[in-house]
């Protein structure tokens, strides 16, 4: 399942090393981070896309605390 | 300014408050370095903080980590104010950076911006404002001049121009009267529209544009992945470059603290921000100037791709013609009339979408009675075999006769020749032909001066072939092919090319699919209503221009040209001011100020990409 995420993210840099931890995430399939159009687009399995979702948020937080994702 | 950067001026403005006042007073040692601690924190708490986020989450030297151990190691050193002016010149350097991208930033997303904020929509008898999303297949809206329409639909009422230059990057309007489809996204200019709904908003043309620009800063280019890699090694290599710095020279010529400054300042030297925003900002630059001139480019990677293409293939019909065919000679067989012959003709095609069943079924005087029509077989690359008045007729071009073992009469004319059989005996045959594009010639000849090496493959006759390539001057034509033998010869072709440049396939997108996505830019044209081509393509051009292509090929290499002086530029800076900490001769200070400075101009150079030059088009319109 793909699904379209509006994002809030400061800098280039911090965009691409959190797209490139969620990439990493169990479960993700995959996933690409546009500083440029503030999107996260995010394919995971469909069966337990939630819990995914809810690991890829924190691992983006931890990444850059301060970013935002609005679901 | 948002919250955040508001928020952050005001903590910039506070420490530089408290700097002043801090400076002229008379104390020393411990309590000084309490007192500066006030300021430091309030300008530096965000920061820190993330830096020990990082260190507990191991996300090691990023540039909150290295500000926070060049200015932690000031302190140390006593260097107290020269501490807080790092962070402070590091915030002022974010907030400008912040400012300046975000700014960018919306000025490209802006021209972009064809999303429609409303339809007005019929609902018993009243004219309703709702968003575009609520408007279903059917309904009836109303358009009034200098309003977008809001949703692809039909005229039912009203004649107006429609300004699609936002779409196509065409500046003349386009009228339109009952009757014609309209796009949305398009700006109705003069007469009031009644407009009925024929698909809804996800599938309507603005938001398939949207949707793919707005994914083609997903689709990241081999410059973008570099940055992402060269930053991944290039910041370990810098903190062990500088603590070798701050121990080697020091074990030899003594004056620790001194080597210690120097040290810290190489490492706030090297934060990588210029780089890192500049690349990605000049392609989504490239991509959002070139989809200003109707040419939508879905990713990074196509725009590089586009810049280093040698060799174009060119599909004929549709994309170097008109594709729009008529009938310009019949020759029947003995026995056979020719207004018979044409309607055969036309019915046994009469389910094909092929341009040229279409000109055959325009061609016919009186409607046709599909009754007629039973089942109906089409080969590809040959024609159709359709059972009509329960005899079977076969139309279609030399191949097909053979296939089924007709004795037939060859036509020689340039054109295409649709040749008739019905229940296996020759009828006769059609010369249907196409019209070169205006702007064809000019198209090649723009390409042939870039040294663009052109290809022509075509399912159409040899004649035909070879009468458009005469005209064009095409270096290399091959006529006659199936689809799967276009593939083959991309494939040739592709392997033939020269090394590092690519090939690019130009396409109407009907029956291109494969060719499309085999070739290493897949360019379909005139697709404002194809679904099929917007998928395969790589490029996708909202006309029928056949100039376009080496506009998009320019935009391609200007985009590509600014983001490697970005490269050099911002690299080149970098290593000297490194050179130049190292050795001592920069401060701080200075340091920061010129990372911000080539950030900048890095920033201000990719906006340039915006800029699209049509004067080579307009010269030769």
């Amino acid at each position: 399942m793909k699904k379209k995420l509006k994002i809030d993210v400061d800098c280039a840099n911090c965009a691409a090393k959190m797209e490139s931890a969620v990439k990493k995430l169990d479960g993700v399939t995959d996933a690409s981070i546009s500083f440029m159009s503030q999107r996260l687009i995010l394919e995971a399995d469909e069966d337990r896309f939630d819990s995914v979702l809810k690991e890829v948020i924190r691992t983006c937080k931890r990444v850059e605390p301060d970013c935002e994702i609005y679901l | 300014m948002n919250r955040k950067q508001k928020n952050i001026l005001i903590r910039i403005l506070l420490t530089a408050a408290l700097m002043l006042i801090l400076h002229p007073l008379p104390v020393e040692g411990w309590v000084r370095l309490l007192l500066t601690l006030i300021p430091y924190l309030l300008i530096g708490w965000d920061i820190l903080r993330k830096a020990i986020l990082g260190i507990l989450h191991r996300e090691l030297f990023d540039e909150n980590f290295l500000m926070s151990i060049a200015t932690i190691g000031a302190l140390v050193l006593g260097q107290y104010e020269e501490s807080v002016e790092v962070m402070l010149f590091y915030q002022i350097g974010e907030l400008f950076q912040s400012y300046a991208v975000g700014k960018s930033r919306r000025s490209i997303a802006s021209l972009m911006d064809i999303r429609p904020d409303f339809a007005n929509v019929e609902r018993d008898g009243q004219i309703v404002q709702v968003d575009p999303e609520e408007v279903e297949p059917g309904d009836c809206i109303v358009v009034r001049p200098g309003e977008r329409i809001p949703l692809d639909g039909t005229i039912l009422e009203g004649v107006s121009a429609l300004n699609t230059s936002a779409l196509t990057g065409e500046s003349l309007p386009r009228d339109v009267a009952p009757g014609s489809d309209v796009i949305s996204g398009c700006v109705n200019l003069s007469g009031l529209l009644r407009v009925r709904v024929t698909k809804p908003f996800e599938e309507s043309t603005v938001n398939r544009i949207l949707e793919l620009v707005e994914n083609s800063s997903l689709k990241k280019s081999k410059a973008e992945n570099f940055i992402t890699r060269f930053a991944h090694y290039y910041t370990p290599i810098v903190c062990i470059g500088a603590v070798l710095l701050a121990v080697i020279p020091p074990l030899f010529l003594g004056n620790w603290s001194e080597w210690i400054s120097r040290a810290l300042t190489f490492l706030v030297i090297s934060c990588p921000c210029a780089l890192v925003i500049s690349i990605p900002l000049s392609f989504f630059g490239g991509i959002g100037g070139a989809s200003r001139a109707g040419i939508l480019v879905k990713g990074g990677t196509d725009l590089e791709s586009l810049a280093h293409t040698k060799t174009v293939v060119f599909d004929k019909t549709g994309t170097l013609t008109q594709g729009v065919f008529t009938v310009t000679e019949m020759t029947p067989a003995p026995g056979w009339d020719a207004g018979d012959l044409l309607e055969l003709a036309a019915l046994a095609e009469a389910y094909s979408n092929h341009p040229i069943s279409r000109s055959l079924r325009d061609a016919c005087a009186h409607p046709l009675d599909l009754g007629r029509v039973g089942e109906s077989e089409e080969l590809a690359g040959g024609g159709v075999i359709t059972w009509v008045d329960g005899k079977q007729v076969a139309a279609g071009n030399a191949r097909l006769m053979n296939h089924i073992h007709a004795a037939f009469t060859e036509n020689s004319r340039p054109g295409t020749i649709v040749y008739l059989a019905v229940d296996g005996s020759f009828a006769g045959s059609i010369v249907i032909s196409d019209q070169l594009k205006s702007s064809s010639v000019a198209a090649m000849k723009d390409l042939q001066a870039q040294g663009i090496r052109t290809v022509l493959l075509t399912g159409d006759s040899e004649k035909a072939a070879q009468a458009v390539g005469n005209v064009l001057g095409i270096d290399e034509i091959h006529s006659g092919l199936l689809p799967d033998g276009k593939v083959e010869h991309v494939e040739r072709l592709l392997a033939a090319k020269p090394p590092k440049s690519t090939l690019a396939f130009v396409g109407d997108g009907i029956n291109d699919a494969p060719v499309l996505t085999r070739a290493d830019v897949g360019i379909a044209m005139g697709a404002m209503g194809s679904d099929a081509a917007i998928e395969a393509a790589d490029v996708v051009l909202m006309d029928d221009d056949p100039r376009k292509i080496s506009l998009a090929m320019r935009i391609a290499r200007k985009c590509l040209r600014i983001v490697r002086e970005n490269i050099i530029f911002a690299l080149g800076v970098k290593i000297i001011c490194l050179l130049l900490g190292a050795l001592g001769k920069a401060g701080m200070q200075a340091a920061i100020f010129a990372d911000v400075g080539v950030m900048v101009l890095a920033v201000l150079n990719a906006v340039r990409t915006l800029r699209v030059d049509h004067t080579s088009k307009n010269s030769q319109a």
